[in-house]
């Protein structure tokens, strides 16, 4: 067996490691002969807390499913295996003038994980989620192997984008492209003094980028209360910037070690954050800045994580419908007054959701915060939050949860009887599980 | 599953009558406990503590077993993880008797139920836990031990000897399982005022059972691998295991 986590360095189980190179070496495992204690895939772990893990059970490693197809020049189609990594795919197409339509805040995760978690990007305001470009994908599931599309199994399909892997493995998918330019992306940037100023900021003009995202400072109050850095941009045009080419490989710093408990604590975050903001220009228009820089900051230096010492860290994300945005500043106060030391938050604007029915993005808002496990009153001041956002019509991101209160999941995700039918009907017997399934039972009560 | 925060959804207690036990499984029901399996002898108590649990929308399930005869601890393994039906995120081990010294010093047949209860069973138990939750993949096991166990004295000699056993046997899980996603927690509490001691005049440092149940859980939620209750008795008995037997034997408590 093989130690787990996930990026969060939290709840570390024991699983064996399957590395299935086939189709049928993959529904071996589904079968009613495979590997008891359940099976979940497991992408490059990218996700905060237990989603690609099941103790005592047997992650699905894809990294043979690693096929690239060409680009299918009208269409801007593109089919690529599961396990490949969006660095891989985008060292792939950048030279070829094309860029991935959804790209989270680092590059290393797969085509698997980005589809099971439907991910968003900084442009979901403009081109929603992850599933938003998918064509089709192969998928492995216990009853038999299928290629669902949104007219072949739509019920599938779409509890497959944001479903965490539990209605099957995806082995392949067929995405259409973002064709683009230069490698290079226009970016304006402006600085504000407080969380008012931010959101009216955002709510006035992300409409004109197809990029935008603020980064929010939560350790401040009173007038200064949420104090950030608005980013937004779009791919420059060819005279603007380089013809596209590649991207830096690798990571240029990394954390050798796990640090000491306590590094990141509230002086240091505090410093870190004051000097940030004041580093950051007032207003900046048309700055020229790199894929790399602009989408991918935090991958230049390589296991960041261990900075938050061996008990790591939770990321707390949600989202709530703009009819309760006052919610972005309570959770913002009510960290800032338990005295729990948060870096920067992540603050973005979505666009509408869609049919997906555990697919995260809702049309509103969404915060996400890094916390380190330790101070005694995170938990409950995190469980207060989650009534405060269920009550709000909100919800959490399970692609990063590592503690919500299983009390909240069907409020947050109505659809989850649809989605717990369409898991059933696919995997009768429930061999695929994962310890986040189990912790909030995503699945439900069996039925006799 | 236990959450980042280390706080466990299912959970069993060896001593599911015990008053520490109970205090700890009270504190955890608070947070995320859904299912507890209570392990004791005594029906109508187990049943009891059963009801106020699930008057907290805690799922509660009792299972018999008596500590005094070694041979029932397989099956009390089988049956409790049973009676959960997921896996085991935590194991409490609470099983303890104090006996009457006075009683026991010329008794071989109380000596040896008092290390049967104390260790013999207890270890056995312990031993069935191993297998279950390194087949899980995950778990911890949190065993109440005393510091009692730290130097025995006439007073309580055949129960600190008892516990002794089991602190030791508790060590070595802990290093045995090492790299399995298992974890150990060893409790040190020093007198605590339950019905264990109710007899007895309080000794000094003496606690409460909530206030050693704060001690365990956050032991288990940090992963704490030896805590004392309160914490100063750490200290305390750095110095008395050294003591010149001349002076420990006038201590008082
Ligand atoms: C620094 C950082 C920044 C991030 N930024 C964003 C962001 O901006 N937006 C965003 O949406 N997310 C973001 N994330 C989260 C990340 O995009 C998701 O957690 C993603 O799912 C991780 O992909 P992975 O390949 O590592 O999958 P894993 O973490 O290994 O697995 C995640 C889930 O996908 C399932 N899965 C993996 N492969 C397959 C497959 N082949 N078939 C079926 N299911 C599969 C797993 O079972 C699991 O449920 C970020 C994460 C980090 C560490
Ligand atoms: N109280 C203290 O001062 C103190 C100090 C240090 C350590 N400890 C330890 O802490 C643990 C809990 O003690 P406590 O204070 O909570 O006392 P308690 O309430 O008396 O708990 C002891 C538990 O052991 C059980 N037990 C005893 N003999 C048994 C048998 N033959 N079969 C099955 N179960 C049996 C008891 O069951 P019944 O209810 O049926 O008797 C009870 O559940 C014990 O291990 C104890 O040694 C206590």
């Amino acid at each position: 067996m093989e130690r787990l986590t996930g990026w969060g360095r939290t709840m570390a189980v024991q699983a064996e490691r399957a590395t299935p190179s086939t189709t049928d070496e993959l529904a071996d495992l589904l079968s009613p002969t495979g590997p008891g204690h359940g099976v979940i895939a497991r992408g490059l772990g990218r996700s905060y807390g237990d989603p690609a893990q099941v103790a005592g059970g047997t992650v699905v490693d894809l990294s043979a499913f690693s096929a690239i197809s060409a680009v299918d020049e009208r269409t801007h189609a593109i089919t690529v295996g599961a396990g490949v990594s969006i660095d891989t795919l985008l060292h792939h197409i950048l030279p070829l003038g094309y860029f991935v339509p959804v790209t989270p805040g680092t590059r290393q995760v797969t085509i698997g994980g980005a589809i099971a978690a439907d991910i968003h990007g900084k442009n979901h305001h403009v081109d929603g989620s992850f599933a938003s470009h998918v064509v089709s994908m192969d998928l492995v599931t216990p009853v038999g192997v299928m290629t669902v599309t949104r007219d072949r199994d739509p019920e599938l399909f779409w509890a497959t984008a944001g479903g965490m892997g539990l209605t099957g493995i995806v082995t392949a998918a067929t995405i259409t492209l973002l064709p683009i330019a230069s490698t290079m992306v226009s970016v304006d940037t402006t600085r504000h003094r407080n969380l008012d100023e931010v959101m009216a900021a955002m709510v006035d003009g992300d409409h004109r980028y197809r990029y935008s995202v603020a980064w929010v400072d939560c350790m401040t109050s009173g007038a200064t209360m949420g104090r950030g850095v608005l980013t937004r941009g779009d791919h420059a045009p060819a005279d603007r910037g380089r013809p596209p080419t590649t991207i830096p490989t690798g990571a240029s710093v990394a954390v050798p070690f796990n640090a000491p408990p306590g590094l990141l604590n509230r002086l240091s975050i505090t410093a870190f954050n004051e000097a940030w903001f004041r580093a950051a220009p007032k207003e900046r228009l048309g700055g020229i800045e790199s894929i790399s820089t602009f989408f991918h900051p935090l991958d230049g230096v390589a296991n960041w994580n261990r900075l938050y010492g061996p008990r790591g860290f939770v990321q707390y994300q949600f989202a709530v419908p703009d009819a309760a945005s006052a919610t972005v500043a309570t959770a913002i106060e009510r960290l800032a007054a338990s005295k729990v030391p948060s870096f920067l938050a992540v603050l973005k604007r979505f666009g509408a959701g869609n049919r997906g029915p555990l697919s995260f993005p809702t049309a509103g808002w969404t915060l996400a915060l890094d916390l380190p496990v330790g101070p005694p009153a995170l938990p409950a001041v995190l469980d207060d939050l989650d009534d405060l956002i269920a009550a709000a019509g909100g919800r959490i991101y399970l692609a990063k949860d590592a503690r919500l209160n299983p009390a909240h999941l069907e409020t947050m995700y109505p659809a989850l009887a649809e989605f717990r039918r369409v898991a059933d009907r696919v995997d009768p017997e429930r061999r695929l599980t994962s310890d986040l399934d189990r912790r909030l039972n995503v699945r439900g009560p069996r039925h006799a | 599953m236990r959450d980042a925060f280390g706080q466990p959804q299912t959970a069993i207690l060896f001593g599911g009558t015990s008053e520490i036990g109970l205090a700890i499984v009270d504190r955890l029901a608070a947070a995320r406990l859904r299912h507890v399996v209570l392990v004791g002898r005594n029906p109508s108590a187990l049943e009891d503590a059963a009801s106020a649990l699930r008057a907290r929308s805690v799922t509660a399930t009792v299972v018999l077993a008596d500590a005094a005869d070694a041979a029932s601890a397989t099956d009390a393994v089988d049956q409790a993880f049973g009676a959960l039906g997921a896996p085991c995120d935590l194991v409490i081990m609470a099983v303890g008797l104090l006996g009457d010294q006075a009683a026991d010093d010329d008794s071989p047949e109380r000596t040896a139920t008092m290390f049967v209860v104390n260790t013999a069973w207890p270890a056995a138990v312990l031993a069935g836990c191993r297998a279950a939750l390194v087949a899980q993949g995950t778990g911890q096991i949190l065993v109440l031990s005393s510091v009692a166990a730290l130097r025995t004295r006439r007073a309580n000699y055949t129960y600190g000897a008892g516990k002794q056993g089991l602190d030791g046997f508790t060590l070595g899980l802990a290093e045995s399982v090492r790299g399995t996603g298992v974890t150990v927690h060893l409790i040190r509490p020093g007198f605590v005022t339950t019905k264990m001691t109710g007899h007895l005049s309080p000794a000094p440092f003496s606690t409460t059972a909530p206030a050693v149940a704060e001690v365990a859980v956050t032991a288990v939620m940090k992963g704490t691998p030896v805590a004392y209750a309160p914490g100063i008795l750490r200290y305390v008995f750095l110095g008395l295991r050294h003591l010149p037997s001349a002076l420990w034997r006038k201590l008082p408590g």
